[in-house]
């Protein structure tokens, strides 16, 4: 199975838009820095089609050491989660259709 | 943050470029990335995260309307995994701007 990476990214702005390869490079560092950048400022990032990074806040909860079996509490903290775009999910069915045949 | 705000911002930083090959860019990396998860594949961005996609089984769901049995099919659905460099910088957000 291969990877979408950032240098692939900018190969096809490259490719398709003609930005030269330093533009095409900043460019795609720059569009996950901001998202990135949102995110830490607590602003959730949506994406029309493509899908919403929201955050959530968790409270302090119980575990337990899965080795030892002591417990420590889970702090509170703040996550990340994703919820993709109508768009989004309905390509990935199709893929999913697909290989199924 | 909507993507048309992203955009601006993107403006801001990459004032060299016009407008259209912004907006242009934006639309063909978003693309880039549905395209690359439409074929199976996984999106691996350091510091950021990775996006993969989760087998659901097949089952029964039901009508919520009628109660009626439904047979749904097999089917896959993107899943993301924020990065360690993500996962701190949101979480150390919270002492600063706490949500609650």
């Amino acid at each position: 199975m291969t990877s979408l990476t950032k240098a692939e990214m900018a190969e096809r702005l490259n490719e398709e838009l003609g930005l030269n390869k330093r533009e095409a490079k900043e460019m795609v560092e720059s569009f996950f820095d901001e998202i990135r950048a949102s995110l830490a400022a607590n602003e959730q990032v949506k994406l029309s089609g493509f899908g919403n990074f929201d955050l959530r806040d968790k409270r302090q909860r119980p575990g337990r050491n899965p080795k030892t079996g002591e417990e420590v509490p889970i702090c509170a903290r703040r996550v990340v989660t994703f919820r993709p775009g109508q768009k989004l999910k309905d390509r990935v069915e199709a893929y999913a259709g697909n290989r199924s045949e | 943050m909507t993507k048309s705000e992203l955009i601006e911002r993107l403006i801001d930083r990459h004032n060299q470029l016009s407008v259209k090959d912004v907006e242009l860019a934006v639309k063909t990396m978003l693309d880039h990335m549905t395209e690359a998860l439409a074929h199976g594949d996984r999106i691996e961005i350091r510091g950021f995260g990775s996006f993969s996609l989760h087998y659901r089984a097949p089952r029964i769901g039901r009508n919520p309307k009628t109660g009626e049995s439904v047979p749904l099919t097999a089917k896959h659905v993107p899943h993301f995994k924020p990065g360690k460099e993500l996962r701190e910088q949101v979480n150390d957000s919270m002492a600063e701007r706490p949500g609650y």
